[in-house]
């Protein structure tokens, strides 16, 4: 026994100094720098920090880089350095609606106050591969125009004022705020932790469950009222200060979905609402959070609980794609004694079998 | 309750701590480089650590859990007293420190206007000077329905 486990850590040892040199590739090529990263693949820089739940740019780029563009290993790194710092508290919530916006659509209605600001986007585009990014490309400035000054309002706030739409869920200030990374989850779960869960949840995961409600499993009736992305100031009310701290500012994608009406006998009919939040720019991981949010809620809008996509178990414990890769990568590691034992069962099985064959039963004898 | 005296200083500061926070610390150490500073010490070793970012249901409603962000935080004390606090986003410890030693140093009446005009204000302008491109970038990708259906008639 002893000589396997030598072997097996110097075998470990070499696949890992192997797995170094091909991550490095060939030698004769520039390597890429965290900042390169950073600035250049900001869109999956973007995915690990939302799902690995850690904003942090250059955390997230050394993961990329480590995990050699693997982005569910480089979220798993993510989440395990997190565990390596204390926390001090939690932020005060932002307020999106004073977003400084770079981008902000509606699908809803054309003429919104502050506009329909397209920013940066794939939107439009031809999705014809460029050739001229192959080589060296430095592309035109952005151009500019006069900045109209003025509020933004929330698209669902403009519904809100005529009560066409339901409004947020009134806070609480006293009320604890779940959270699944302090408690194991428990259903049924509420609306704190089934956000916290989405936001954190795989962006594939959800956009198969988004366009399975589309599509007709558990229909939702979906329009997009207003997708916004920009920088929101985070304030932490640092107890040794005594006042709010500005901590700076963070980009998020937030996706308000306008879904179909409901009411009530005391309530008139008014649409619904899916929410949808992340760290950094990320339309796609938003739009279907937002619609899962909406078939999630249909337990408290008293809607029958027939699809994937509106069963809150099924999607709170299937979401996570670190839990996810854990399970199913697991069965990589040794299982050689609970293959023994079941290679032992199946030959015994077979020697039945067997010897049933050689000694047909009586009864098929005597006939 | 604060008096109004006190909430001037606690807003003077705050808008200090937004300024330092949201500059780089290169540009921040560039500044204070430039002025003499009076003896100070840490009172808190700047150290590295997290928040939970907090959202609302809906963008106004109840909050919920969104994801952490790592934080730098240290408190500076200087030898008349004043203790200073910094905080910001990312693991920048020596950012965090300079943010404190400058929030000390804006509650000394010695220091106030130093700090003001030779840190705060240029790395105020150079904020809002980012911050307008940003929008002016931003509002060239307006979509001007009236304009195009004009255009078209």
């Amino acid at each position: 026994m002893y000589v396997a486990v030598k072997g097996g850590e110097r075998a470990i040892e070499n696949a890992h100094r192997l797995l170094a040199h091909e991550r490095r590739g060939d030698r004769d090529v520039p390597e890429v720098s965290l900042a390169q990263i950073s600035e250049q693949l900001s869109l999956g820089v973007d995915r690990v920090m939302t799902e690995g739940s850690l904003y942090d740019r250059e955390l997230a780029s050394l993961a990329i880089k480590q995990a050699r563009g693997d982005m569910i290993e480089a979220i798993f790194l993510v989440r395990a350095f997190r565990a390596t710092l204390p926390r001090f508290g939690a932020t005060e919530p932002v307020d999106t609606g004073r977003m400084q916006v770079r981008r902000r659509i509606s699908s809803t209605f054309k003429d919104i106050p502050g506009g329909q600001i397209l920013g940066p986007t794939f939107d439009y585009t031809h999705r014809l591969l460029d050739p001229q990014l192959a080589e060296g490309f430095a592309p035109e400035l952005p151009a500019t125009s006069d900045a109209p000054a003025g509020a933004m309002p929330r698209v669902t706030d403009i519904l809100g004022r005529d009560g066409l739409i339901e409004s947020s869920p009134r806070p609480d200030d006293d009320a604890p705020v779940g959270d699944l990374t302090r408690e194991p989850l428990s259903f049924p779960a509420d609306r704190d932790l089934r956000l916290q869960n989405l936001a954190r949840a795989d962006e594939g995961f959800l956009l198969a469950l988004g366009y399975s409600s589309q599509r007709g499993y558990g229909r939702t009736h979906p329009f997009a009222g207003e997708i916004r992305l920009g920088e929101v100031e985070v304030e932490f009310l640092a107890e040794d200060v005594g006042f709010a701290v500005p901590l700076g500012s963070i980009t998020l994608t937030e996706c308000q979905m306008v879904n179909q009406f409901k009411g009530s006998a005391t309530e008139g009919p008014c649409f619904t609402r899916g929410y949808g939040l992340a760290f950094g720019h990320c339309e796609r991981k938003v739009m279907s959070m937002a619609l899962v949010d909406r078939s999630l809620r249909a337990r408290e809008l008293g809607e029958e609980v027939l699809a994937p996509s509106q069963d809150e178990e099924f999607v709170m414990s299937h979401s996570d794609n670190v839990q996810a890769t854990g399970f199913v990568e697991h069965l990589k590691l040794p299982h050689y004694v609970d293959f023994q034992s079941e290679l032992g069962l199946l030959r015994k099985l077979r020697q039945e079998f067997a010897e049933a064959e050689a000694s047909p039963p009586l009864r098929e004898a005597a006939e | 309750m604060l008096t109004t005296e006190e909430s001037g200083q606690q807003a003077k500061r705050k808008a200090a701590m937004a300024v330092l926070a949201h500059s780089g610390a290169v540009e921040i150490a560039g500044r204070l480089a430039a002025i003499s500073l009076p003896d100070h010490e840490n009172l808190r070793e700047p150290e590295n650590g997290l928040v939970m970012v907090r959202g609302r249901t809906g963008g106004d409603g109840a909050p919920f859990n969104l994801g952490e962000a790592t934080v730098s935080r240290a408190a500076v004390r200087l030898s008349t007293g004043e203790v200073g606090f910094g905080y910001a986003l990312g693991r920048d410890r020596q950012k965090a420190q300079m943010i404190a030693l400058c929030d000390a140093l804006i509650q000394s009446a010695d220091h106030a206007g130093t700090i003001e005009a030779n840190v705060l204000a240029p790395l105020r302008a150079a904020i809002a000077a980012a911050q307008n491109r940003k929008a002016a970038e931003t509002a060239a990708t307006r979509v001007d329905f009236y304009t195009m259906v004009r255009g078209e008639g």
